[in-house]
């Protein structure tokens, strides 16, 4: 741990300015994550550039007939915001899988998107690892990888993306509002987060001086046809083993658009194209989920302690279209799988 | 005045623990207080070639930094650390003692700043220079230089040549991984250093324990150290032993001449001790009646490199069921790690998992009920020593126990039982313990207002000690349980072992009862005293005090009340300090036993476990307070739960280091995965265990439990998982 300097943005434009006058600087804003990396010395920022209470705090019908969320919208208002639990029921259910109430109290919407990898070598400063130390090495490859990444994975990092919001976020192809000294910009969300590639250390394309402002969610919620389902080694309180997000648009039994995700597995949240297209037109049965699943998980590769993960996600994958079709979402309350 | 003893009290401290009143040892505040925190080793095994503290000593506000060669001086001989439950065998741990590195996380230095968070803002730049040596952290690999040592459990008949002719046969290794405690209270201690006085607050399961042992390190005088342990957030065995924080804490104080506290972090209680990974190997041999001809149990279980660490993990079938021939190994395999040590059931919580797992098995190879085939099995005595029980109420555990879970419902086939996409099984499994006393003195103070301080060095770990010693005092003295004030958690108090082995209440309430008895004595002396006293005449048995009055227990009406004797005498109160009489007598096994049925539910095509239900049902003697009891056992339960399902500390061996040393990685259960759980409390009189009757609820709550998870979770799939925890891709295979 290191000393760091503490200031308040009053507004956007002066989090900007702040944060381009120290490059080592960091904005704060739930903390939840961010204070345990600085506590594990993973992280040491020399300023704590304070952005929870700029006014961007509200949830507000857009024009074009979505949504937009204010970067610091807590995940718990979020989740319970009647807008969200109508029109978004995903997004609601996602949220409330993450975490705990104490923590989704605290954690922005903005702060959700940026939060790290678990990756245990990650925390760890004793060993080696591409993400907190490019050129060190990757420890989980050959070790204690049994929570780490199938998809889209490098030879510099097999980290997972831990956040269950962003998987119903990519579902549901919401975009991110950002704002930086060049204006602002807004970015999809299959673009906010990256692939380790050679570049593990770098999560997302948001720019060191860029902030997010809002998260905006176009007018299709699927609030009919949807699940979010989390699979993990207890049954609330601990990160996705896999998770699944999925929304379907329905003409009877025959699926009109499909859009699926998975947590847990990559480092960015998972999405397919061809899996999507593949239920286009099919009726909802389990031969046409087993083809969407088989072309979500293509490519999918294990490391050893972690290759259950391609069958267990296969499986969640084919339960939660399922689920969706039969518009019995999976519940947090009882934990039992429907 | 109905008796306290038996009813459902509230916890004398519950108000000044959720008031916060209650300090723990990390919060006694003193002016100039100094905090220390530790830099540990980041390799498991080595030499220090250099520690330069420079960037640390540059920080403002800190103030020295301690490592091996600067701190004061600490004894030089292994007898001088040795605790009370050290090792019988091995040289305990010294903190920052020498160069060597012996565990990853090890403390190398202690940096000593006026704040907390200068002192850890400065650890980090403590900078450490190692010789790394070649490690072990793998108990599989190491396997084969696993060595035998000597334990009790002696062999019978010819367990090999049984097993190779009996009708139906199973055997099976069985691994429980190493699992931390984690207490919600982070270790931590206070040290007040005042002109060659020294005070410590300290975590601690025995302050007593812990006060010999500083003297001994420090070469002090057993009057110059008081150690104090009012309250602790939890210990489950890892406050057995003086953790290395206590000494830390000391050699400050001793080197600074101020007041030093030592508090731990989360992550660096992973390399305190912890419950040994373990290899449970069992064979049992059955004859074609169902009944045990052949039981071998066989354990090896990680220890240190320097000390020897073993407990008791495969002498229980002998408590348990009757086998004309039987076998029994303790292993150890020696690991760069630090010495395991006791955790909740020290191994039995191991141990009876896998002998009941393989219960469950030689039932399905029998195709007999496993509460059968245990009755079958059924032993009247212990089978080592070959004595009857003071009082085994087990079948009683297994009749009712079945009777409220609903066993009698259950169909035999595994996969048998659906509901939706789950599948249901039920499985079950029996637990024992030690029902155990412990050499105990007890202070009662006794004033004229009718009030009465009740005293001894034990410690609370938050089991209910305050409560049950208010509760015996206040029938015993015929006072309102409000007028007994308990103190405890002080080394100066009448000596009183390690909380510990489910002991305590029997050792401190029947050291109350002795002490009641000799003020009832003097109380009785100073009524026959009196002017035409009623009692005149009668024996101190023949009194007892009810409602502040001494009464004759042959006519009620014969009575004087203590006030008034105490105002015919001179004193203004009434001193006795008496001990209680620990059983010398071996003609009985003291054992306390319990029948567990867990019901969970598997998704069939994902493999997702839920304990939906546990009943659990104990027979342990007297039940001092159902409140109380219940949580103890409930408790238990959810730590079996997370046996079953959630722990397991992650090394990864190429490191030799814990990957998982935090409580959001290391799983226990949440609040989610704890359903229905129901507690029942078999009656069990018992006079010759013990006077009062207690037998202690410390250990048997957790006992059986993870094994009637694990045998559920096979009758409700069909798969036999044998090492801990059940994971679903254990369950479930995947790819």
């Amino acid at each position: 741990m290191t000393p760091f300097q503490y200031s308040r943005a009053n507004d956007v434009a002066d989090a900007i300015k702040q944060i381009a006058t120290d490059p080592s600087a960091k904005f704060i804003a739930g903390g939840t994550n961010l204070i345990d990396l600085i506590k594990y010395d993973v992280e040491g920022p020399s300023r704590l550039i304070d952005i929870s209470h700029l006014p961007l705090r509200s949830v507000e019908p857009t024009s074009a007939g979505g949504v937009l969320i204010g970067a610091m919208v807590p995940n718990t208002d979020l989740a319970y915001h009647p807008l969200i639990e109508g029109r978004y029921p995903l997004l609601s259910r996602a949220i409330l899988s993450g975490a705990s109430q104490q923590l989704r109290n605290m954690a922005s919407t903005g702060g959700n998107l940026l939060q790290r990898t678990r990756c245990f070598y990650y925390y760890d400063t004793a060993t080696p690892c591409n993400k907190r130390e490019p050129g060190s090495g990757c420890s989980a490859i050959d070790g204690v990888n049994r929570i780490n990444a199938i998809l889209g994975t490098s030879e510099a990092c097999i980290a997972t993306h831990p956040s269950d919001m962003c998987v119903a976020l990519a579902a549901l192809e919401a975009t991110v509002h950002v704002t930086g000294p060049a204006g602002a910009r807004i970015i999809a969300f299959a673009d906010f987060h990256r692939l380790p590639g050679n570049t593990p250390q770098r999560d997302t394309n948001l720019e060191p001086d860029e902030i997010i402002t809002a998260i905006e969610l176009p007018p299709k919620g699927f609030s009919a046809n949807y699940s979010y389902l989390k699979i993990r080694d207890r049954l609330s309180y601990a990160f996705a083993l896999v998770s699944v997000a999925a929304a379907l648009e329905l003409d009877g039994d025959t699926i009109k658009e499909a859009r699926l995700a998975l947590g847990g597995v990559a480092h960015k949240p998972w999405r397919s194209t061809a899996a999507e297209a593949a239920l286009l037109g099919q009726r909802t049965d389990a031969t046409a989920f087993a083809k969407a699943a088989d072309w979500l998980l293509h490519g999918a590769k294990g490391y050893g302690h972690n290759n259950f993960k391609i069958g267990l996600a296969r499986r969640a994958i084919m339960r939660t279209l399922d689920q969706a079709a039969r518009g019995t979402p999976q519940s947090n309350s009882d934990k039992k799988i429907r | 005045m109905a008796s306290y003893i038996g009813s459902a009290t509230p916890r004398v401290d519950g108000r000044a623990k959720v008031t916060g009143e209650a300090k723990y040892a990390g919060e006694f505040n003193v002016p100039g207080l100094v905090h220390g925190y530790v830099v540990e080793s980041t390799i498991p095994k080595g030499r220090i070639v250099r520690i330069d503290p420079s960037g640390a000593l540059e920080v403002d506000g800190v103030i020295d930094v301690l490592t091996h060669r600067n701190r004061p001086q600490m004894a030089d001989k292994d007898d001088a650390y040795k605790d009370e439950v050290a090792t019988e065998k091995g040289s305990p741990y010294r903190p920052l003692y020498d160069d060597i590195v012996l565990f990853s996380g090890q403390p190398l230095a202690l940096v000593l700043a006026e704040d907390w968070e200068t002192a850890r803002v400065a650890a980090s730049l403590v900078k450490v220079e190692y010789q790394k040596a070649p490690h072990v952290t793998d108990l599989h690999t190491e396997r084969a230089n696993a060595f035998a040592i000597d334990k009790p459990e002696k062999p019978r008949g010819d367990a090999e040549k049984a097993f190779a002719s009996a009708a139906v046969r199973h055997e099976a290794e069985y691994f429980i991984p190493t699992e931390h405690h984690n207490p919600m209270e982070l270790f931590a201690s206070t040290a007040i250093w005042d002109d060659g006085q020294l005070t410590v607050y300290d975590k601690t399961q025995g302050v007593q324990n812990v006060q010999q042992y500083l003297c001994g390190v420090f070469k002090m005088k057993p009057d110059a150290v008081r150690v104090m342990s009012p309250y602790m957030g939890g210990g489950f065995g890892s406050g057995l032993r003086p953790q290395y924080q206590v000494v830390l804490a000391v050699l400050a104080a001793r080197a600074l001449k101020r007041p030093v506290r030592v508090m731990l972090s989360r992550a660096q209680m992973y390399a305190l001790g912890h419950r040994p990974a373990t290899i449970e190997r069992l064979a049992l041999g059955a004859k074609s009646d169902g009944t045990l001809d052949a039981m071998t149990h066989e354990a090896i279980a990680v220890t240190s490199q320097f000390e020897e660490f073993a407990r008791n993990d495969t002498g229980w079938g002998n408590l348990l069921y009757r086998s004309p021939n039987a076998k029994f190994e303790h292993k150890l395999v020696k690991l760069d790690v630090p010495t395991s040590c006791d955790m909740r059931a020290p191994g039995a919580a191991t141990g009876v998992y896998a002998l009941e797992c393989a219960m469950d098995e030689l039932a399905v190879a029998l195709k007999t009920d496993p509460v059968q085939l245990r009755l079958q099995c059924y032993s009247d005595r212990d089978q080592g020593a070959d004595i009857p029980y003071t009082s085994k109420q087990l079948r009683e555990c297994y009749r009712e126990g079945a009777a409220a879970f609903g066993w009698d419902k259950r169909k035999a086939e595994p996969r048998s039982m659906r509901e939706g996409s789950d599948l249901v099984g039920w499985g079950m499994a029996s637990g024992v313990w030690e029902a155990l006393q412990m050499a105990t003195t007890v202070r009662i103070v006794l004033t004229a207002n009718g009030h009465a301080e009740v005293a001894t060095a034990a410690s609370d770990i938050g089991t209910g000690t305050y409560t049950i010693m208010a509760q015996v005092a206040a029938d015993m003295l015929g006072l309102p349980i409000d007028n007994i004030n308990v103190k405890l958690g002080d080394s100066t108090l009448p000596q009183c072992p390690l909380e510990g082995g489910s002991w305590i209440a029997s050792s401190v309430c029947n050291a109350i009862a002795n002490t009641a008895r000799a003020v009832r004595g003097d109380l009785l002396k100073l009524a026959i005293g009196m002017k035409d006293s009623p009692l005149a005449g009668a024996g101190v048995d023949d009194v007892a005090l009810i409602d502040g009055k001494i009464v004759s227990r042959r006519d009620a009406t014969r009575a004087v009340s203590i006030a008034s004797a105490m105002q015919s005498g001179t004193a203004d109160r009434i001193t006795r300090e008496e001990a209680n009489k620990v059983a010398e007598d071996k003609s009985h096994a003291r054992n306390v036993h319990s029948a567990i049925f867990a019901e969970v539910k598997v998704d069939e095509q994902l493999g997702v476990i839920r304990v939906t239900r546990v009943v659990n049902a104990v027979a342990a003697g007297r039940i001092l307070n159902p409140k109380t009891a219940h949580s103890q056992v409930m408790g238990g339960v959810v730590w079996g739960i997370g046996m079953a399902l959630h722990e397991e500390t992650l090394f990864d061996h190429r490191f030799g280091r814990v990957m998982n040393a935090n409580i959001a990685e290391y799983h226990v259960p949440v609040n989610a995965d704890v359903h229905d759980i129901k507690v029942i409390f078999v009656d069990e009189p018992d006079e010759m265990v013990n006077p009062l009757g207690i037998k202690g609820l410390g250990e048997i709550g957790i006992v059986g439990v993870a094994a009637a998870i694990a045998n559920a979770v096979y009758h409700a799939t069909g798969k036999r998982v044998r090492d801990l925890p059940i994971t679903l891709d254990k369950v479930i295979q995947f790819n």
